[in-house]
């Protein structure tokens, strides 16, 4: 194929004269042609494109231009784009040329608007007509165009008025006309789902049409809607799996092979659609072993686009239910691959193990000589892989060997993105297989150099968090942070810098926090390698300040030393740094405030955090008082910045981090506070760049849930290979025994890759078990962490970002838990009632056991809470003035018809000698039953008893009971209101009075109140996946914030999820990979859809709901929940 | 997915690029360059993918010009390669022999071309006839 492009510019002067072709050029279009091949540097392209953006400016603006010139000055203008400068000029008169130009003027005039044009730029509403008109134009090549276009860029909300058009065309005579017709719906499909929801009819005839191009068109639709809901088209796989036997079977015309092999594409096309069908599903798989084994028995000729056929075939029979034959066929070809000379091939080999070695990872046993060979492989990308295929396959046995590996290639490699990329996963398998504290700690020293500043954040904060929050035993955990403190004292004792800032800033924060758990060294010498460190001009502003937070907690007692130091440094020029040396000298003198504010090496988990920050009140007040506008959530106000977004809000972004300067520096120096914090720091700029994106994401959405790199249950789909069935021939035995325990033989020259390949592969034998090999069922961590302490302040800020902050910041660190709270001015809930002890009791058997749990869960908590682990300030409770009387009983007088129905505890609402009174919330789908209890407590009858409830925001739908003509001494009698609402508010409030006689003519009232939250209005809504995503993007209120993820436990989402499901009642939908989605409705009304995904160690939620104020409540509450957990 | 598709000379001067997803044209000649960068600096005895950001990039080269194409990772490699080959296939029928220059002189064609084949990232039609059809068309159109 290389003499295809023989003539080259060697043989330029002959070929201008000799131009005949089919374009017969214009002088000046050659004369730019002829000056861009000329052209000798980057100024001359410059001065050429300006003179030629100026004379085609000109030319435009006369009125003597003609079409034909038009088109040729589009041409131009695509040279001036392509070669990166602006023509936005040229973009009206490309809009022009296809709606006045002649067939091959409009065509490029098309053809310019989709180059030039993105969506949703204003100048596509004036191709609309246009579009109509040649849609409707009897020339079939402008029709064509017009199609084309349509698929390429159209503006979203126009598509209704060419839809009809388009769908037309769905039955035209013309093949190309269908083909192309299908995939403007495709793109409209893409763009906007709901338009084209009622046209799935069509796509079906589509893939029915007798043309192979247009059945061909409309499977990229079908692979879209498969990828996002495969049960909802699992009566297709016949179809597919009679098309593909067609297509393999060469029924196609011959017009269709490539290279003698049929539609290779199309086959691949096929193939995807099949595996994604076909994935955890037993009965849909059987359909297609037989043409899947026909693909790869076919694909035998030894040709690129066959490999690249047989690839997506081994794929396929590795995603669907497992056959063994099939699989063995499988690996065959994968050992092809990896042995080919062909390098490409090779590649290819590697990726298909890299997917493989997840379901079955003896397969890389078998080819562990070739992986060894392709580890030292001189081309970087065969590297590359292979290091990702070692990442899938490490395990408690051979995790130093292969972080060995990775780190030798990351300190040769110099690719940003490759080296970010491969430290994380170093540092991942370093966290999870640990063999000893001692590598542990030199494994991480190196990520961090090696990793340098690229290092994304949360690499530090992971292990910052680790070595903080330890695990069950201390002693283990002071003898990793005392190997870290040795190590680090050893590494700035050395020449410290060429250290990256992140090294320093955790080695800074290790050492303040437990430089004193090395007894052997002075704490001077500590204070003076972190001083040294401040003299470094390369430290980062950042990093003093890590440095000094550490210095400020080892400063007690060494007045001496630290009183210089601070002396220098308040009259730094950096305001932060000032403030900080202040608060060194005054805690280094005090070291009673010190010990107060900096508690010596006790764990934080000690310190107290109001997290209602009342002590704000009267401050807050004050302010209001003043005229302080009152404050708003985050969301309140992205919503207003989206309202008028059209200001220019590029000022915005440096002016409040400024005025908030204390509170986003804790941000950005807590190693463990996630992205809320610096999400609500204030930055209108990015908020409003969030909204404006909101409509972007919505294909990221749709994604979610089909990824077909997912893969539930490996365990289920993937049985070993190897295993024999006992109907297997005596010989296949054999060989599969020689597949278990490969004994390579022996030679002198490969005695070092030997004992490599054991290092590496160790583990992988027959002999080990499954759970070995799938990522999916992790050995358990050798550092596990401990529950995550009770964390009242806020949603996000854990502990470590407490400790390293210090005693001022405190203060601003309060601001931003108000922040992050998102509660400055809103009140703490009068009494408890629904806030802390909400646990609606399912009556399902499961949901039951479920509830049980997480009621331990909470007592454990409370126990903590009262043990003195952490104190939380937070409101009385009524229901601790007043125990209930014997209030478990109570339920027991729940009338007949609730008694089933879920309810919460009983608890007291008030009291006086006569009565008492208490409620107790029940469930019930369409409305909340708030059933009050009215006990006598005296010996004689009272008279006249008459409950009245008022609420403003609620609606009493029905009351029963509340007038009582008498009650019997030593009695209760039971009232319930329905009560439902329609307008969500975090929490509600109810009065009421009870009034009564218990002499004649003699009448006592008795006022109560209490606390409703929305959590108690809230019920689960049962949708489907594909319910979900339909309904999700028919909804208009959107917002979006980061909450705490719960990470002590092994599937940290879920445990998440099930948190917020027990103290709201949500029905989790669905959890593929890292995301999960959420729905509930306000009692029979409204819908809510949460869409959570795990954003580091963050849940990014993301709720919808028809109704404007309900995401805000209920996130509210998950914030409350999560809080509690 | 298919994000971009490049044709780049051995200089490093970009002959077509057509991309599938916005990328701003302030950033585009940075890209390429990189783009190039990487591919040229390869050997001919290694693999025809790079890794490039988050991307995969597929390359082949023909005389001085080489083919570059962006995917993502879900993409297969090999097909993509084998697809680059197709296209240069198509304009050598429709150019009976192309060079460097053809592609030059005919950028709105070879556009065209390209249109018919990727859509929107995904490749739509392979069959070269068809590819052919609306092009050959419109010439005749002007012919007559």
């Amino acid at each position: 194929m290389s003499d295809v492009v023989e003539k080259t510019l060697i043989a330029l002067p002959g070929l201008f004269d000799s131009q005949t072709g089919a374009a017969k050029i214009t002088n000046r279009l050659r004369q730019l042609i002829k000056s861009i091949t000329e052209l000798t540097s980057k100024h001359e392209e410059e001065n050429l494109i300006k003179q030629e953006l100026s004379a085609m400016k000109e030319q435009v603006s006369s009125p003597n231009t003609t079409m034909k010139q038009m088109r040729e000055i589009m041409v131009r203008a695509m040279y001036c784009e392509m070669l990166g400068y602006d023509a936005t000029f040229t973009y009206i008169h490309a809009i022009k040329l296809a709606q006045q130009g002649s067939v091959l003027e409009k065509r490029v005039g098309y053809l310019a608007v989709s180059l030039f044009l993105n969506e949703g730029h204003e100048l596509l509403l004036l191709l609309v007509n246009t579009v109509l008109k040649d849609l409707q134009s009897t020339n079939l090549i402008e029709v064509c165009m017009a199609l084309t276009v349509v698929a390429q860029v159209f503006p979203k909300d126009m598509i209704p008025a060419v839809l009809p058009l388009v769908e037309d065309k769905l039955s035209h005579p013309k093949e190309i006309i269908r083909r192309k017709a299908v995939l403007a719906l495709y793109k409209f499909y893409l763009i906007a789902p709901n338009q084209v929801q009622h046209i799935h009819a069509k796509f079906r005839k589509a893939l029915c049409d007798k043309d192979p191009g247009v059945m061909t068109s409309s499977l990229h639709i079908y692979l879209q809607l498969i990828r996002e809901s495969p049960d909802g088209y699992k009566e297709l796989t016949v179809s597919f799996v009679t098309i593909l036997k067609q297509v393999v079977g060469g029924k196609l015309p011959v017009d269709f092979n490539y290279h003698n092999v049929p539609a290779p594409w199309l086959q691949i096309q096929l193939l995807r659609i099949l595996s994604l069908l076909g994935k955890d599903d037993q009965s849909t798989s059987a359909l297609m072993y037989e043409v899947l084994d026909e693909s790869l028995r076919r694909a035998e000729m030894n040709h690129n686009i066959t490999y690249a056929i047989l690839y997506e075939c081994v794929k396929a029979v590795y995603t669907i239910h497992p056959k063994a034959e099939l699989l063995e066929k499988a690996a065959r070809c994968i050992g092809n691959f990896v042995l080919s000379p062909k390098i490409n091939l090779k590649y290819l080999g590697l990726k298909a193990l890299t997917y493989v070695v997840q379901h079955d990872a003896k397969l890389a046993l078998q080819h562990q000589m070739t992986i060894i060979e392709c580890l030292d492989h001189s081309d970087f990308t065969i590297k590359r892989e292979t290091l990702e295929l070692l990442f899938r396959i490490t395990n408690a046995q051979n995790v130093t060997v292969i972080v060995e590996k990775m780190l030798d290639f990351l300190r040769s490699c110099d690719d940003e993105h490759t080296i970010i990329h491969l430290v994380g996963k170093v540092a991942e398998l370093a966290e999870k297989f640990a063999p000893d504290n001692s590598w542990f700690i030199q494994t991480m020293n190196e990520v961090f150099s090696v990793g340098g500043d690229l290092l994304q954040q949360d690499v530090p904060n992971n292990f910052l968090r680790l070595l903080a929050e330890g695990s069950e035993s201390k002693e283990e955990d002071d003898q990793l942070r005392l190997y870290a403190v040795d190590s680090y004292l050893t590494v700035l004792k050395g020449d410290a810098s060429h250290l990256p800032q992140h090294f320093l800033q955790v080695m800074s924060w290790v050492l303040g926090e437990y430089g004193h758990l090395q007894e052997s060294v002075d704490q001077h010498e500590v204070i003076r390698l972190l001083t040294k460190l401040l003299d470094q001009r390369n430290v980062s502003l950042e990093t003093r300040v890590w440095i000094l937070s550490a210095l400020t907690k080892i400063s007690e007692g060494h007045t001496d030393l630290i009183a210089d130091l601070a002396e220098s440094l308040s009259s730094s020029q950096d305001t932060v740094l000032r403030q900080q040396a202040h608060e060194l000298r005054h805690l280094s003198r005090d070291s009673q405030l010190h010990e107060g504010v900096l508690p010596h090496g006790a764990p934080w988990e000690g310190m107290e955090v109001d997290s209602s920050l009342s002590f704000l009140d009267g401050f807050v007040s004050e302010a209001l008082a003043a005229g302080a506008a009152p404050y708003k959530p985050p969301h309140q106000r992205q919503e207003e910045l989206c309202e008028d977004r059209e200001l220019n809000l590029e000022p915005y972004s440096f002016s409040l981090p400024v005025s908030l300067s204390s509170c986003s520096i804790t941000d950005r120096h807590s190693p463990t506070l996630l992205s809320v914090s610096s999400g609500l720091s204030g930055n209108s700029t990015e908020l409003s760049q969030k909204a404006g994106s909101s409509t972007l994401i919505l294909e990221g959405v749709k994604r979610v849930w089909g990824k077909d790199g997912y893969l539930p249950q490996k365990e289920t789909t993937a049985p070993p290979v190897d295993k024999p069935s006992p109907a297997v021939q005596p010989s296949g035995q054999q060989e599969a025994s020689e597949r278990i325990e490969p004994q390579p033989e022996p030679s002198t020259q490969n005695q070092d890759k030997q004992q490599l390949a054991s290092s590496l592969f160790v583990g992988l034998g027959a002999g080990s078990s499954m759970s070995l090999l799938g990522k999916s069922e992790a050995p358990p961590p050798r550092f596990r962490k401990k529950p995550r302490p009770l964390d009242s302040s806020s949603s996000s800020s854990s502990g470590t970002s407490e400790r390293s902050s210090d005693s001022s910041s405190r203060s601003s660190r309060s601001m931003t838990d108000n922040f992050l709270y998102g509660s400055l001015l809103e009140e703490e809930p009068a009494t408890s009632i629904s806030a802390f002890d909400h646990t609606p009791k399912s009556t399902t058997a499961n949901g039951l056991a479920e509830n049980t749990d997480a009621k331990e869960d909470r007592r454990a908590n409370t126990s903590q809470i009262l043990g003195g682990d952490m104190v939380i300030v937070r409101p009385n409770t009524i229901q601790d003035k007043h125990p209930p009387p014997a209030s478990s009983d109570l339920t027991a007088l729940l009338p007949a018809d609730l008694k089933d129905l879920p309810h919460s505890d009983v608890i007291s609402l008030t009291s006086d000698p006569s009565l008492s009174l208490c409620s107790c919330r029940v469930f019930r789908d369409e409305a909340l039953l708030l059933v009050i209890f009215i006990s006598n407590c005296t010996e004689s009858v009272i008279k006249d008893v008459a409950v009245q409830l008022g609420c403003e925001e609620l609606e009493t739908a029905s009351l029963r009971g509340n007038i009582m003509d008498s009650l019997e001494g030593k009695s209760t009698s039971v009232c319930h209101y329905a009560l439902l609402m329609d307008d969500p508010h975090t929490n509600v409030s109810f009065t009421g009075t009870v009034c009564y006689q218990t002499q004649p003519g003699h009448t006592s009232t008795l006022p109560f109140s209490g606390t409703l939250s929305t959590a108690d209005f809230i019920r689960p809504l049962v949708v489907t996946t594909e319910e979900y995503g339909k309904l999700w993007l028919s909804l208009s209120h959107d917002v979006k914030q980061n909450l705490k993820l719960l990470t002590d436990a092994s599937d940290p989402l879920r445990t998440t999820l099930n948190a917020l499901k027990d103290a709201l009642q949500l029905h989790i939908v669905d959890i593929v990979g890292s995301e999960g989605i959420v729905a509930c409705r306000l009692l029979s009304g409204a819908p809510c859809l949460l869409h959570c995904r795990v954003n580091g160690t963050a849940l990014a939620m993301w709720l919808r709901s028809p109704h404007p104020a309900l995401p805000d409540c209920i996130l509210y509450h998950c914030q409350r929940a999560l809080a509690q957990h | 997915m298919i994000k971009f598709l490049l044709m780049v000379n051995k200089q490093g001067q970009t002959r077509l690029s057509k991309y599938y997803e916005q990328v701003e044209l302030g950033k585009r000649a940075a890209l390429e360059a990189d783009v190039v960068r990487g591919c040229l600096a390869r050997r001919k005895e290694e693999c025809s993918f790079v890794e490039y950001k988050d991307y995969k990039l597929v390359y082949r080269q023909y005389a001085a010009l080489f083919i570059v194409v962006g995917i993502t990772e879900n993409e297969n490699e090999l097909s993509i390669f084998e697809l680059v080959h197709n296209f240069v296939e198509v304009l050598d029928k429709y150019f009976s022999r192309v060079s460097e220059l053809d592609i030059m002189f005919n950028l709105d064609k070879v556009h065209i071309i390209l249109d018919e084949m990727i859509l929107n990232g995904h490749i739509v039609e392979t069959n070269k006839n068809r590819i052919l059809a609306p092009l050959l068309a419109l010439d005749k159109m002007v012919e007559s």
